[in-house]
């Protein structure tokens, strides 16, 4: 009796390692094909970055002092997608406070770039310069400009 | 029997002292404050030497020097309700040791002429009479002398200068980069007949003592310049000289037509002469400093080679470009060598529109002039104020040059918007 229930047990473990082992291998799989996903994404966003963004905002995101604000660390920014989303289709000709200063340069309305492509240049920077939030996805930026229509 | 030498010996040392200040001219030096040991972080051609006077008084711009050697500086911003700060030097050691202050206004211009000190807010100027020491009589009640003045958001401020007639010149920026229809948006084309010159982008004049002046009562001296913070009269040939911040992204806004490289240098930032009537041709035109021509701008129809209408002026000297000129001031003493007489020190705050490339500027040049004209090369003459060769982004740079104004000893003053310190430069001859 004692010697049935070591078999069993003895037999179990094994069982159970393999079957714990090749969940783990999946779940690792579907981590790493999310990843290389966002990362596609992050490195299309710092292409569209370095062409239309880098200019004025910098390319550490540090902004231009008083007349370029920055992306780190700033609510407008890591807050509310759909503003963010606003700000690149319609642009921006308003004195917006960040850290009690201010900037004087126009941001301009950049509609001419394609739905992935501002998801990906706002992921980037919402990922990038000491942020960290959610990636936006271009189905958000098309309801966005939908809504404008 | 140490005490009995030393006395005869500091006796001497004060005659032979007296004496070499009466004989030899170059003993006036030591009238002159000692040098902070590093020179206050500058690199200055050999026999000049430099301290900090005043430092952390807010977003320092333009300055002015009475002849009693106290300052006024214009803050962009008020510290405290105070937009204009007042230094004074009472132990006479150099170093600044009285701070107050008045004029709950931001802005940059400030100009001092015959006991009149005039100071300009982003859209106002105002004068203050000072008394016999050069102080202000009635902080709380300047004169208006003009008003509604346009101000957008870019390039707001309003520089200001006087000439020996009795006119005052009010820079007006234009309000956008290249009057472009959607402003600094790639492909935009330019404005047709750009309305913002109506009332901006040019240098205004004024009378210097009449009140509540705007539009109707000035004259737009000059037009087709997009934006003016450095200016200066120039004694010797009574004209007016202004340094242009030339516009922004060429290749940003015309990726097909400039690249990155040609981006970062282009276009000239220009130092014009102006005479009445003059049309610089912002935004038709922008100089180019290598094919040493107007050439036509793209937003109405340039290709980076097609040269612009012959009615536009050509600048007196042309800077590389972006490095964004904040200060100008003729040199009119005699504390610095002969080489220096009549000459321009430009101050330039330095750069951000040359990204990938690193920025430049941060730093003071001068040029040589006779008679209003340069006579050779600018060089640069103090460097240093950004704490690192390396700016990448220009909030890398430690201090930014952006006033300067001339002492009754002719040393130099420079002043810095980060960190809000004022600097003195001295020739020592050491």
């Amino acid at each position: 009796m004692m010697k049935k229930l070591l078999f069993t047990a003895l037999l179990a473990v094994p069982l159970t390692l393999l079957v714990q082992t090749a969940a783990q291998a999946q779940i690792q799989k579907k981590t790493a094909a999310k990843a290389t996903a966002q990362r596609d994404q992050l490195l299309e966003g710092k292409k569209v970055y370095s062409k239309f963004c880098a200019s004025c905002h910098q390319l550490d995101g540090g902004g231009v002092p008083n007349l370029n604000p920055p992306l780190s660390k700033t609510i407008y920014v890591l807050g509310d997608k759909s503003r963010l989303i606003k700000i690149i289709l319609n642009g921006s000709n308003e004195s917006l406070e960040i850290d009690g200063e201010t900037y004087s340069n126009p941001m301009p309305q950049l509609d001419i770039l394609k739905d992935e492509e501002i998801a990906d240049v706002l992921t980037y920077v919402r990922n990038s310069f000491g942020n960290k939030a959610g990636a936006i996805t271009a189905s958000e930026v098309k309801a966005q400009r939908t809504k404008k229509k | 029997m140490k005490t009995r030498l030393i006395i005869p010996l500091l006796i001497a040392g004060v005659f032979c002292s007296l004496y070499a200040f009466k004989n030899n001219p170059s003993a006036r030096w030591m009238n002159l404050p000692t040098t902070d040991a590093n020179n206050a972080g500058l690199k200055l051609p050999s026999g000049f030497g430099a301290l900090v006077v005043a430092d952390s008084i807010g977003k320092a711009r333009h300055i002015v020097v009475t002849k009693e050697g106290n300052l006024y500086v214009k803050l962009a911003k008020p510290v405290k309700e105070k937009g204009i700060i007042y230094l004074k030097d009472k132990d006479g050691n150099g170093r600044m040791d009285e701070q107050t202050g008045f004029g709950n206004y931001g802005g940059t211009g400030l100009y001092l002429k015959d006991n009149v000190l005039y100071a300009s807010s982003n859209d106002e100027v105002f004068s203050y009479k000072l008394n016999e020491s050069n102080e202000v009589l009635d902080q709380n009640n300047p004169s208006k002398l003009i008003t509604k003045l346009k101000k957008g958001r870019q390039h707001d401020t309003k520089s200001i200068v006087l000439d020996n007639s009795g006119n005052i010149y009010v820079n007006i920026g234009a309000y956008s980069n290249s009057c472009q229809e959607k402003d600094r948006t790639p492909g935009s084309p330019g404005m047709k007949g750009c309305p913002i010159l109506d009332s901006a982008g040019g240098i205004w004049q004024f009378k210097a003592d009449k009140l509540n002046q705007s539009y109707g009562d000035g004259i737009r001296y000059a037009t087709g310049i997009r934006n003016v913070v450095g200016l200066d009269w120039n004694q010797q040939s009574n004209s007016l000289f202004v340094m242009q911040h030339g516009r922004d992204q060429l290749n940003g806004l015309w990726p097909d037509l400039y690249d990155e490289k040609q981006s970062a240098l282009l276009p000239a930032e220009c130092l014009y002469m102006l005479k009445k009537g003059d049309n610089a041709g912002w935004p038709y035109v922008y100089y180019d400093q290598y094919q040493k021509k107007n050439i036509q701008a793209p937003e109405y129809g340039g290709d980076g080679k097609k040269e612009g209408s012959k009615e536009y002026i050509n600048p007196a000297l042309a800077f590389p470009g972006h490095l964004a000129p904040n200060g100008l001031l003729f040199y009119t003493g005699n504390q610095f060598p002969e080489k220096y007489r009549n000459g321009a020190f430009i101050a330039f705050h330095g750069s951000w529109n040359r990204t990938p490339e690193k920025q430049e500027g941060f730093y003071v040049v001068f040029a040589p002039f006779k008679d209003g004209q340069p006579t050779g090369e600018w060089e640069i003459f103090a460097d240093g104020f950004a704490g690192t060769d390396n700016v990448m982004s220009p909030r890398d740079a430690k201090h930014r040059p952006c006033g300067l104004a001339q002492g009754p000893d002719g040393s130099l003053y420079v002043t810095d918007d980060v960190k809000g310190t004022v600097y003195r430069i001295l020739y020592t001859g050491k």
